[in-house]
């Protein structure tokens, strides 16, 4: 059941992100669609908004970039509440680290080792 | 040529422009999206469950489960095939956690022969930057609002 509730509100994000490609603007560009949907998550995050859907969906609430946007928020607000001002500096980041550091290195590693295509 | 003539010529012509320009096959699109978007978060629920039935904490099996995705997006667009599931996924590939890793491969390979720093190390960040950018400043704000106003 939990993989049934991840396969439909993700491929829903991802719905929502293809609309807004294909009815928008050309200027609206996978760029903007990343930047808008963290962004957007942060939002919802803070709104209260996000953490339902992670309950309800799991993993398809947390793949799409929005969830990254909600780690980053709720990361910040826990950081808050143990430290004050610092931990909303840190918090985030620390929430997100991992997917963060592991995007950063393998893309770096993937990126170094492997041979660029058209070469 | 009067203004109001002009005017009209202007619409009549954006109306053909309309008309005859390509449009994107929404629901083949919407389709696919939505197929390959549902289909890694399935496959990140079920690295998910893994990492709990190994003895990760809930946050950490989530983490790690994103991390594992990450890796294999990472290697694939090395291989050239994510970009070829990208065709038929549009959105489906950009919007999950796997796109994000994408966007750092993806170009970083390409400038790779303008060298390890300007082209790999720099121009990883291309959409990575922004995104990282935006993430911060925002979850900050999230943070100092929670620290004023709680």
């Amino acid at each position: 059941m939990d993989y049934l509730k991840a396969f439909i509100v993700g491929g829903g994000i991802c719905v929502i992100g293809q609309l807004l490609m294909d009815l928008t603007s050309y200027r609206v560009t996978p760029a903007h669609i990343l930047v808008g949907f963290v962004t957007g998550g942060v939002a919802l995050s803070a709104l209260g908004l996000y953490q339902p859907l992670v309950d309800f969906a799991g993993a398809g609430a947390t793949v799409p970039l929005p969830g990254f946007g909600h780690l980053l928020a709720q990361g910040a607000v826990r950081g808050v509440r143990e430290n004050g001002l610092l931990g909303a500096f840190a918090g985030g980041v620390e929430a997100a680290a991992t997917g963060i550091a592991a995007a950063i290195i393998f893309g770096y590693l993937v990126a170094a080792v492997f041979t660029p295509r058209g070469e | 040529m009067k203004a109001s003539e002009h005017e009209m010529q202007k619409k009549i012509y954006s109306q053909m422009v309309a008309r005859i320009k390509p449009k994107p096959p929404l629901v083949r699109n919407v389709t696919g999206a939505f197929f390959f978007g549902g289909a890694i978060c399935t496959l990140g629920q079920a690295l998910w469950n893994f990492y709990i039935s190994v003895g990760l904490a809930k946050d950490d099996a989530s983490a790690a489960a994103a991390a594992t995705l990450i890796f294999v997006a990472a290697i694939l667009t090395g291989l050239g095939v994510y970009d070829s599931i990208a065709k038929y996924a549009g959105a489906g590939t950009i919007v999950p956690i796997t796109g994000f890793a994408n966007s750092i491969v993806a170009p970083a390979l390409e400038y790779r022969r303008e060298g390890m720093v300007f082209g790999v190390g720099q121009r990883m960040f291309t959409i990575a930057g922004p995104v990282l950018a935006y993430g911060f400043v925002s979850a900050w704000i999230v943070g100092l609002m929670t620290y004023l106003f709680e």
